[in-house]
């Protein structure tokens, strides 16, 4: 407590008062008892857990990452085979789970402001539609939603023999969705680090295009620049490159597709129950956000002479943003504990692949542990990065 | 004469035909402008591609009552993958004959939740009655007692399983997540700091390692030759989860209490205890209410995810019925009528939550 407060207070009580009638001394008592108790459970538990460990003479410790894993995960992105360690194993779990989290983060949030949007028309009835789709989406169990089109591939999808073909070079079977893809090609990485580059130079862009407008008023079109940067600069090291066009062309031989791209039913049925699921929670964040800015503002920027983009980005969504990226932010966070149901339909994300692996080693706290560490690392991450950015727009009140 | 004048004058100032009657309504809330115009007749498009097959094949080409085998000729759905395994879908493993008594227990449960939703009757002897119903549907569904048969929880499974978790975890998790959220507030540094740290761990994991801690690594944590039942401790972690949460749902009521409500309190001479309860929570845990029920509603969704334990709840026994190969092709219709059952649960409390919010705004 800090010392000018003790000043205000009633000062050093009387001799008189017993100590359990002195607030501050019963605070100190009270929390000396708490810690107290809950030190002794954690020590009774420790102890317990230690005696067990001894006689089912299980090693404590992450010695067993280095051991062989002996069992093969389904998909990964990094070469993977199962003489390689478990350590490894778990590394290509996390990148699973990576992969599903990233891909669901951006079409939810597409899916989700469409959907949001598409609740406020006045079209009353893409209205009425999108709030079915919100009630009923978010009133099923994500789990459930899982099986429902895990099954649906799987029972309802025809063989690859004759799978569905929509587009030219795309497949969808009971084995997956097959798509063309080009053909390895070393200007395709060339293109990829274009695109950072693109990035890297509008973000200077836009800063020097803010000072500018700051200083002299002048708007600089930077929307229209950043699109011809971002697709200008790949382009144009694709042709350099020598603009190679071979398609790499899924055939059907045997059983499967051969060639072109495979994403698994176990994914897709993963990445479509996700994005559905958490779109609809997505579309209420959005709507909340759009109402909460008054319509006085959009009157007022218009009466300033504002155009309507210009009225949306500088008066509308900076305003509409500070509201919706808080929940946003913590229903991305959900979608991405959410993937841990992947284990449920077998797609190798962390959690399942810490599974596989407690299963074979017995080591079920480190492993628990292990998942536990991982998913509170990265809520650690975004809770630090909207502390950070509800520092950056919190209102300066006058 | 005069009647014919007004009629007269009624015809003559009607508004024009295009801006009343379903007309108007359709020019005012569907083709107001062009990109609404041609919105709505590609979302009528899509709907007249997809509403008459689904019709069809819902309702039409359907069968409800037949044997699997005759389900593979048609080409509608075969709703008759329920009524085939209803019992088994909705009671699991429970003896069969006995089925009557997890039958009563949701019937005992059913008439509380109706009677509890009206704000007349909520005083001391409604907390009684939910004790003692609670307590009966313990008794119906373990049995041993009063010459009921017992009944191993390994046997409970189906909706009765799904309604227990979710009742008793929300039961037991709300006062425990409300002492957390005073824990939160408190002055007192060791006591703020555990529940902090208590509060931001468990809210930063997915429920299933909980899930996974409880079913294989709590069993190391007990003394040799004690054992705790699956589905308790499974109930524990549910518990333990959703009390996370509602102890950050209850901290906002708490933040948006004026400090003039404490300063009155303790002017009156009422110390922490009675500021609290007479005071301060009636009017927090009222403006919290509608996230509350949002709270309570994820709670109900996600004791579906015991299935990755094994508990036979009321997903996992449709599952199972699924697994039987002469049901196996009809997924689609099982996992439809399993998410009616958890659409018209969350749909009855959140539109409850939405009435109850209405009456209970004071206009402050």
């Amino acid at each position: 407590m800090q010392p000018n407060q003790d000043k205000v207070q009633r000062g050093a009580p009387p001799a008189t008062v017993p100590f359990y009638n002195d607030p501050k001394k019963r605070a100190i008592l009270f929390q000396i008892v708490t810690l107290l108790m809950v030190g002794l459970l954690a020590f009774y538990l420790i102890s317990n857990t230690l005696t067990n460990l001894d006689k089912q003479s299980i090693a404590t410790g992450l010695g067993f990452l280095q051991k062989e894993s002996a069992f093969e995960i389904g998909e990964s992105p990094i070469p993977y085979s199962a003489a390689d360690t478990y350590g490894r194993a778990l590394v290509v779990g996390f990148l699973n789970t990576l992969i599903v989290s990233s891909v669901g983060i951006i079409i939810t949030i597409i899916l989700g402001t469409l959907l949001g949007i598409a609740r406020l028309s006045t079209n009353w009835l893409v209205s009425k539609l999108a709030g079915v789709y919100i009630e009923v989406l978010q009133d099923i169990p994500v789990l459930l939603q899982l099986f429902f089109w895990y099954a649906f591939f799987y029972n309802i999808l025809p063989s690859p023999r004759s799978a569905l073909n929509p587009i030219v070079g795309v497949f969808l079977s009971n084995r997956g969705l097959v798509f063309a893809v080009p053909e390895a090609h070393p200007v395709y990485k060339y293109m990829a680090i274009a695109v950072v580059v693109a990035g890297v130079v509008i973000y200077f862009l836009r800063r020097w295009a803010k000072q500018r407008q700051a200083r002299t008023g002048k708007i600089f079109p930077v929307l229209r620049v950043s699109l011809a940067l971002v697709i200008g600069f790949p382009l144009l090291t694709w042709a350099i490159g020598g603009a190679p066009t071979a398609m790499n062309v899924p055939v059907l031989k045997g059983f499967n597709f051969i060639g072109g791209t495979n994403i698994s039913p176990e994914f897709t049925a993963l990445l479509l129950g996700l994005i559905l699921y958490t779109a609809a929670f997505v579309a209420e964040v959005v709507r909340a956000g759009i109402q909460s800015v008054s319509k006085g503002q959009t009157e007022a920027a218009m009466s300033l002479g504002l155009k309507s983009a210009q009225v949306l980005n500088q008066v509308i969504l900076p305003q509409a943003l500070r509201v919706i990226i808080p929940p946003l932010t913590s229903q991305m966070l959900n979608l991405t504990k959410n993937s841990s149901l992947a284990v449920a339909i077998g797609y190798p994300d962390f959690v399942s692949v810490a599974g596989t692996t407690i299963n074979q080693t017995g080591q079920a706290i480190e492993g628990v542990a292990l998942m536990m560490v991982v998913y509170l690392t990265l809520s650690l991450l975004t809770s630090a990065f909207m502390n950070w950015y509800n520092k950056k727009t919190a209102l300066v009140e006058r | 004469m005069e009647k014919v004048d007004i009629k007269q004058i009624e015809t003559e100032v009607k508004p024009p035909v295009a801006s009343k009657g379903v007309v108007g309504w359709a020019r005012a809330n569907l083709f107001n402008t062009w990109f609404n115009s041609i919105l709505t007749l590609v979302t009528l498009f899509v709907l007249w591609k997809t509403v008459p097959p689904f019709f069809r094949w819902a309702i039409v080409d359907s069968l409800w009552f037949s044997t699997g085998e005759a389900c593979r000729g048609t080409e509608g759905a075969c709703w008759s993958v329920i009524p085939a395994n209803i019992r088994f879908i909705l009671f699991g493993f429970f003896p069969y004959q006995l089925q009557w008594r997890p039958l009563l227990a949701m019937v005992i449960l059913v008439v509380l939740l109706f009677y509890s939703r009206d704000r007349r009757h909520w005083n001391n002897s409604l907390v009684y009655a939910w004790v003692a119903g609670l307590f009966a549907m313990g008794l119906l569904m373990k049995g041993g007692i009063l010459g009921l048969v017992e009944v191993e929880s390994t046997q409970w499974g189906g909706l009765p399983l799904t309604l227990m978790l979710s009742v008793f975890g929300l039961a037991a998790a709300y006062p425990l997540g409300v002492v957390l959220a005073l824990g939160r507030q408190s002055k007192m540094p060791a006591v703020k700091a555990l529940c902090v740290v208590y509060i931001e761990m468990i809210r930063g994991v997915p429920l299933i390692t909980l899930l996974f801690m409880s079913s294989i690594v709590f069993p190391l944590f007990l003394p040799e030759g004690v054992t705790v039942n699956v589905i308790l401790r499974a109930q524990v972690a549910i518990i333990m989860f959703t009390a996370a949460y509602i102890a950050e749902v209850v901290r906002g009521g708490l933040q948006g209490m004026s400090t003039g409500q404490y300063e009155a309190a303790e002017s009156l001479g009422l110390n922490y205890y009675q500021t609290m309860r007479l005071v301060i929570l009636p009017q927090a845990l009222k403006i919290v209410i509608p996230p509350t029920v949002s709270q309570l509603i994820s709670a109900l969704k996600d004791t579906s995810l015991v299935v990755i334990i094994a508990l036979y709840d009321l997903l996992k026994t449709t599952q199972s019925v699924l697994s039987d190969p002469s049901w196996m092709a009809f997924s689609s219709e099982a996992y439809i009528f399993v998410a009616l059952i958890y659409f018209f649960c969350c749909y009855f409390m959140s539109s409850y939550s939405r009435r109850l919010e209405k009456e209970l705004d004071t206009g402050l």
